[in-house]
């Protein structure tokens, strides 16, 4: 234990002595956390609308200012060919373009029937399929409301239509926003990040600087010194989510309906399945590019397979199958889960057992993984 | 001299593949001698130590440090040795007495203990004026005396010390030897390695290292006689030529 | 020049011979991109949810049948009691639960209307959305088609044509992106690690004095890692228009140049990293954790840069990704020319420019 003491006590001198690196692990991830959580949404917002009216009607000008009256659309451009609106297109100046037959008006009132074509920029998948569904809305309760006025002129033909009603609730977050969602995710990615990349450079650095050799030649035993090396980081790893939480509560608001403690709890556990698969790399690794890239390597795909971004629910059967063996999908499951919903400790105990069991396994391998021996 | 054999290697070997690094050396080292380890570089000098502290483990043979089985109790045998490698190898951002702090605890001293041997080493090494700066801004000489000082902190029965004054100068590794010669006289047994021939004439005995083997082992005094030359320095290029 | 070539095959025999390396830098783009070609998409399918049917009667087992058809949704369980909303929603087993109110047949034939809750786990507002979206289009739907006997009179019809993507494949903007974020990635940091090791090491002193010049260096160090990047472009558009089925509108050729621009911008924003770190630590923190996440949410990415705030709008700018990401899908979806993207391109060169001359003065001040 007290050889623990020395060894700690070492690496936080270490740590605070590098002024290179001290903000790169404190300021740079909150200011990260700060902005990017702003950026990251898939509201889809400012779409720039066209159109080209070729009927000039009542009808036509009505069903443009409800395009204008939206906030999603911004109507950037009138055209008067599809050839010029194709153009702009192209440029990336316009992401849809309504066009409005001749005789718009008329058809709608005398034939009962009328045609409109939309074009939609459809190189963003995601967004364009919202787009759609906007456009759609849009023209729907147009289409209701000439409806019920044109039913006024031939009454005779009037039935009531049987109608089902949705009426949306949105629970936990009923205003929608995305930041409530993703400030939560990010700070747990920006604690992941530092943690792991920190420890997985660390123990390659003193073999890379010769150190290691000398620590080799001591009494030292592995867990002694595979413990010493963990603590640091393990104590960094919390206080970074700490300032993380305040900035979540004071600066964005968010919610935290449940326990902190159970927050700290598992992040706990957690951090230890990090810090383990970061000294599991050092020791595998001979310089610390080697770690670094091993490291960035399990990152992007932690990060990207955990439903941080993009839903889980949405991947295929056996991408689903990999995620579970991904741990930053049960932090960012739960940081959401406490946070924003209140679960409790029986809500998420299944992650609780799978993070201990891989805190246990991993840390395991990290100890028999340094060889004091070669 | 106390005839107590405190080293004694028998036919340790070590191979990388095809390669054999050390083949078959034995040897013994006497309590409380300097013994000099002496080899071209890649004559296996460095290899062979690493197998002795415990830190490489040996293709076949065996050795026992201060009484332990370097293959079976590598730990013990750490606890009674110190080390001192050819590359500088204490934390350059950290200062010396924090250097110092750091590796007695990692010994297992204690804080009292520590406290006390900081002051006494400090005082020995005449470095008060420098004992809070950071060690990357010592020159090389202080820096080696140092890891000298260092790896006797927990008061070893056997302190290696591989190619210790690599790239000093004249003065300094005259003040080294002195400190070599001073720790020998408390009864510490030295084992040290090194290419500078004239250094080998300071060693009680010394062997030489080529090509994996122990070609010669005696005092320098008995070794020139044997070849009939003048100074270390031919014995060893006779040894060495033999070879080529 | 020819002690020039010498430094530059010493540096591809580092790099060549470290075959951890090798195979990380080769086999890391492939795996990742199968693996997020497949596997990411911010489409909602098989979304798991749960019913809560108050009025058990014909029509709301006919609504239930029709949701339960539709390859959105999976109804995970019935539920029977208020209560059990809250404790369903807590364990994340379901992200909506559908409420049908209390006598609904009856509601839809004498009232003429019926009403359907849609509750939804908002902690994903995106996935909340979409889901209501969903439900909503196919309650309409089912009002239709039980509307038959009556029929809106009048309606409009919407043809809707999507332009460059027409299936709405998200994976063709993940290929640009992963191809970006590795090339970034690979071409900053491997650059910025190597020439901080070497001034690690202290043998960048050692290079230095040598009468190799001191941009000649520079350049050998990362003359293979031009090499190794466009190796990787190449590997992952083959993977993006073999596996995935990306189209190539425009010209490879132009592709190919935009390319090596992106690898260059990349590596001299390497250098200039590596001229500012003073450790490999720092060079490889200042990469990995200040590059990565704004690379990935910054540039478009994933998340659309027109909806972002105007603050991160403007930020957005200097992420050279940004560029990268827009030629490439202007390419490869649009057939874009150089015609139409001559302003990113000389975005991207500026950058570059503006990268190599910082690193430059920088170097020439330590040498002073």
């Amino acid at each position: 234990m007290k050889t623990i003491i020395f060894i700690i006590q070492k690496e936080f001198r270490q740590i605070f002595r590098d002024k290179g690196m001290l903000p790169i692990i404190f300021i740079l991830p909150l200011i990260q956390l700060l902005i990017l959580s702003n950026a990251a949404s898939f509201e889809v917002q400012n779409i720039k609308f066209s159109y080209i009216d070729h009927d000039h009607s009542a009808a036509s000008r009505e069903l443009i200012s409800k395009f204008q009256a939206s906030k999603s659309f911004k109507i950037v451009n009138q055209f008067n060919t599809k050839e010029e609106a194709n153009i702009e297109m192209q440029k990336g100046n316009v992401d849809i373009i309504l066009e409005i037959p001749t005789h718009f008006e008329r058809n709608l009132i005398t034939e009962k029937a009328t045609t409109l074509s939309v074009s939609i920029n459809a190189i963003d998948g995601a967004s364009a399929g919202v787009e759609n569904v906007y456009i759609s809305q849009i023209i729907g309760t147009y289409n209701q409301k000439t409806q019920s006025q044109l039913f006024q002129y031939n009454d005779g033909t009037f039935v009531s239509p049987q109608n089902i009603v949705t009426i949306p609730s949105f629970w936990y977050n009923n205003t929608l926003n995305y930041k409530t969602y993703m400030v939560p995710g990010i700070l747990v990615l920006l604690v992941t990040m530092i943690t792991l990349f920190l420890s997985s450079m660390n123990i390659v650095r003193e073999k890379e600087i010769g150190t290691l050799e000398q620590i080799n030649v001591t009494p030292i035993k592995k867990h002694q010194f595979i413990i010493g090396k963990l603590f640091p980081f393990w104590i960094l790893g919390l206080v970074i989510l700490s300032i993380g939480l305040l900035i979540a509560k004071f600066v964005f608001n968010v919610p935290m309906l449940g326990s902190l403690v159970l927050i700290y709890a598992f992040t706990s556990i957690y951090l230890l399945v990090i810090l383990g698969i970061g000294i599991f790399i050092s020791n595998h690794s001979d310089t610390q590019q080697q770690a670094m890239f091993i490291a960035w390597f399990f990152m992007v795909i932690f990060l990207l397979m955990s439903g941080l971004f993009t839903p889980i629910e949405s991947m295929p059967h056996w991408a689903q199958n990999i995620t579970l063996f991904n741990p930053i999908r049960y932090f960012v499951e739960i940081i959401r889960m406490v946070m924003l919903k209140g679960a409790t400790f029986s809500d998420i105990t299944t992650q609780f057992s799978i993070i201990t069991g891989y805190a246990i396994v991993l840390n395991t391998l990290a100890v028999l993984s340094y060889k004091k021996v070669n | 001299m106390n005839q107590e054999k405190i080293i004694t290697v028998n036919n340790l070997t070590k191979e990388f593949g095809s390669f054999t690094a050390v083949d078959g050396i034995s040897f013994d080292v006497y309590k409380g001698e300097i013994f000099g380890f002496l080899g071209a570089n890649g004559a296996g000098k460095t290899t062979a130590i690493k197998m002795l502290i415990g830190i490489s483990k040996p293709t076949s043979g065996e050795a026992l440090v201060a009484g332990f089985d370097v293959k079976t109790h590598a730990e013990m045998v750490k606890k009674s040795i110190g080390y001192m490698s050819q590359k500088f190898s204490m934390y350059d951002d950290l200062t010396i007495k924090e250097n110092i702090t750091f590796f007695g605890g990692i010994y297992g001293l204690s804080r009292a203990k520590i406290k006390e041997k900081t002051t006494q080493l400090i005082q020995d090494l005449n470095l008060q004026d420098v004992a809070d700066k950071l060690v990357k801004a010592l020159p090389l000489g202080w820096k080696q005396k140092l890891s000298f000082s260092v790896a006797l902190l927990h008061e070893p029965k056997i302190v290696f010390l591989d190619e210790p004054t690599g790239g000093v100068d004249p003065i300094t590794r005259r003040q080294f030897w002195e400190m070599i010669y001073a720790e020998a006289h408390k009864g510490t047994t030295l084992f040290v390695t090194t290419h500078y021939m004239d250094e080998a004439e300071y060693c009680d005995r010394v062997s030489i290292m080529v090509e994996g083997k122990i070609e010669a082992l005696d005092s320098p005094k008995n070794l020139k006689q044997k070849y009939n030359v003048d100074s270390m320095n031919d014995v060893f290029l006779k040894l060495a030529r033999n070879v080529e | 020049m020819k002690r020039f070539i010498g430094f530059v095959t010493k540096e591809f025999y580092h790099i060549f011979r470290d075959k951890r390396t090798m195979f990380i830098l080769f086999g890391m783009p492939m795996v990742q991109i199968m693996l997020f070609g497949f596997a990411i998409t911010n489409e909602v399918n098989n979304v798991n949810i749960a019913i809560f049917d108050q009025s058990k009667d014909s029509e709301t087992q006919q609504i239930i049948n029709k949701i339960s058809a539709s390859k959105y949704f999976k109804i995970e369980s019935q539920i029977t009691h208020e209560a059990q909303i809250e404790s369903i929603f807590r364990t994340g087993k379901v992200k909506a639960v559908l409420v049908f109110e209390k006598d609904f047949i009856q509601n839809l034939q004498n009232k003429k209307t019926a009403k359907v809750q849609v509750i939804t786990d908002a902690t994903d507002p995106n996935m909340a959305n979409t889901i209501t979206n969903y439900i909503n289009a196919i309650l309409q739907n089912y009002s239709q088609e039980i509307n038959t006997n009556s029929k809106p009179l009048y309606q409009i019809q919407t043809q809707t044509q999507l332009y460059y993507n027409p299936e709405l494949k998200s994976v063709f903007t993940f290929v640009p992106g992963v191809m970006t974020i590795i090339l970034m990635l690979v071409s900053a940091m491997m650059t910025s690690i190597s020439i901080t090791r070497e001034k690690e090491m202290g043998t960048m002193e050692v290079l230095l004095v040598s009468p190799i010049k001191p941009f000649q260096v520079v350049i050998g160090k990362v003359f293979p890692y031009i090499f190794l990047s466009i190796i990787n472009a190449t590997i992952i558009l083959l993977l993006g228009i073999f596996v995935f089925k990306m189209p190539i509108e425009g010209s490879l050729f132009l592709l190919a140049l935009e390319s090596i621009l992106f690898i260059i911008t990349a590596l001299s924003l390497g250098i200039l990293i590596s001229t500012i770190a003073q450790s490999q630590q720092t060079a490889m923190m200042f990469s990995l954790a200040g590059l990565m996440l704004p690379v990935i949410i910054l540039s478009g990415f994933i998340f659309p840069i027109s909806s972002m705030p105007v603050p991160l709008q403007i930020i957005s700018n200097i992420i050279p990704a940004k560029w990268f990401i827009i030629i490439i899908k202007a390419i490869m979806l649009k057939g874009a020319t150089i015609h139409t993207i001559w302003k990113e391109t000389l975005i991207l060169i500026g950058m570059t420019l503006f990268f190599i001359a910082v690193s430059i003065k920088k170097y020439k001040i330590r040498l002073e």
